[in-house]
């Protein structure tokens, strides 16, 4: 079920499904590759996110019902996308979070167990977003989904590996956070000098490898 | 002092989780620009609340506009600065910001196309940071052509307005006609932790309707979202890319160069219009602005 609606006068929001599954991402995933494929002139940005994707235009010289026309006839070809095989990007971590034992107390396992069920999961980026860097990452294990810290912490040091909820993420930069620490990395998630920029893209397949 | 160098922003990293950044006011920036005879996007120094002192060892040909910050030159006009001579300003004496406009530009190396300055990441400007005393920045080699004089009467038109106009959001039916119609009724203030990303408002606060159980998606810039406690944040041109707080209203496009002159401890209110009449007022200012210099 694909549904648009009017966000503002300067953005269109498409809705490819309801859940977050990896479903609807691959949909949202293919619509993303043709929008990047076949720019439509006067669209200035795109922020995909679990099932949906908001389109920015430029109010001046675009309309939104030519956008939500065009994006419809992208919409029927999107069973003619082919994906390539996505990347595999590798996350050295180092288990010494600070709240590393309170979700195995949660959960009443050993701090090991947390680390051997964290870095044997595969994990899918479904949207890189909030701030620069910063990927959704789904495919945790059950065992492992732990709420939010009622009291978000000021500062979550950059490297941050943690889990909120059903999630985990790294923290591409210093900045208030709510997620539960479990471990760090010393690589660069968001780098302005490299060429990729963005170390996770959405549809990356991702591991967290133990360093000790 | 909080001086950054910005231009119109960069658009198209939306899926790495950028968002433009850019000019708070833009329409002030791309008129000061127009005044010095540069490009309407070219970069140039953003101050809030409190001005500084600048020295021009070479000379510029410079313009104050936005704000006026308690200069000693006139602004909205090309003025002269000559070999050694220095420019203060001071506290601001009514918006929020004032632009520093320079022919030939603020000269800095370009991150993903745009000088603007991103502060939460600390990318792009002058080394990603507020400008510190004994800062050293270089002028363009000019693109630009010959400078411009403004035309009142359409300055006039384009100032600042402190009742935002706004359409509807994509969350706007999740709030109760009660809820909406108390957002468009109250006077809502600006809190002192407001910046580039969002403006905290205070004043009544609203239901807030399955939030929680909201999927993050995409933010517009200019969205005003509702997040636990009720008390409406806007969206602003550092904003985060995606959010999961409902949002019951966009401020439209030609209102947010508006939102980039509100101060702590203003009052402002909101108006609802038509996705109709969005389009025509941006459109009008948009026309307004290429007729601003002659």
């Amino acid at each position: 079920m694909t549904t648009f609606r009017y966000a503002s006068d300067q953005s269109l929001m498409v809705y490819l499904g309801e859940k977050i599954d990896l479903d609807t991402h691959r949909r949202v995933l293919k619509l993303l590759r043709l929008l990047e494929a076949e720019p439509i002139p006067g669209v200035r940005n795109l922020h995909p996110a679990y099932n949906s994707i908001l389109i920015v235009i430029d109010p001046v010289d675009q309309e939104h019902q030519n956008i939500q026309h065009t994006v419809a006839t992208c919409l029927d070809r999107l069973d003619d996308v082919h994906l390539p095989e996505p990347r595999t990007v590798e996350i050295p971590t180092v288990y010494d979070g600070p709240d590393l034992s309170g979700v195995a107390e949660i959960h009443g396992i050993t701090p090991e167990r947390v680390i051997e069920l964290h870095s044997q999961a595969i994990y899918t980026v479904y949207f890189v977003g909030f701030v620069p860097g910063f990927a959704y990452l789904g495919g945790l294990p059950a065992e492992l989904a732990t709420p939010r810290l009622e009291a978000p912490r000021k500062r979550v040091p950059k490297g941050s590996v943690a889990i909120g909820g059903t999630h985990t993420g790294v923290y591409p930069v210093d900045s208030p956070g709510g997620w539960r620490l479990i471990g760090r990395t010393s690589i660069e998630i968001f780098d302005p000098d490299s060429a990729e920029l963005s170390k996770l893209r959405i549809g990356d397949q991702v591991r967290f490898t133990v360093c000790r | 002092m909080f001086t950054t160098v910005q231009d119109l922003g960069r658009y198209g990293y939306g899926p790495i989780g950028v968002s433009p950044s850019g000019a708070a006011d833009p329409v002030s920036l791309r008129i000061g620009n127009m005044l010095v005879g540069n490009l309407e996007s070219d970069a140039a120094l953003e101050m809030t609340l409190l001005g500084g002192t600048f020295v021009f060892p070479d000379g510029a040909l410079v313009a104050l506009v936005g704000s006026d910050f308690s200069a000693p030159i006139p602004m909205w006009t090309a003025h002269q600065m000559q070999p050694g001579e220095t420019l203060k300003t001071g506290p601001t004496r009514d918006g929020a910001r004032c632009y520093l406009c320079v022919h030939g530009g603020i000269s800095v190396k370009l991150l993903l196309g745009s000088a603007s300055t991103h502060i939460l990441t600390g990318l792009g400007g002058h080394e990603g940071r507020p400008l510190r005393k004994g800062d050293i920045l270089h002028i363009g080699e000019s693109r630009a052509s010959k400078p411009s004089t403004i035309v009142p009467e359409i300055l006039e038109q384009l100032k600042p307005r402190k009742i935002l106009r706004a359409t509807i959001g994509p969350q706007t039916d999740w709030f109760s006609p009660e809820s909406v119609r108390t957002f468009y009724r109250s006077v809502y203030t600006v809190t002192e932790e407001s910046n580039r990303m969002g403006l905290r408002l205070e004043g009544p606060a609203l239901d807030t309707p399955q939030s929680g159980q909201m999927t993050s998606e995409g933010v517009s810039l200019g969205a005003i979202q509702i997040p636990a406690g009720g008390k409406p944040i806007i969206l602003f041109v550092e904003q985060q890319t995606t959010g999961g707080y409902p949002k019951i209203a966009n401020i439209v496009s030609a209102d947010l160069a508006s939102v980039g002159q509100l101060r702590p401890r203003d009052q402002v209110r909101f108006e609802l219009v038509t996705p109709e009449a969005a389009r025509a007022f941006i459109r009008d200012q948009e026309e307004l602005i290429e007729s601003a210099v002659m």
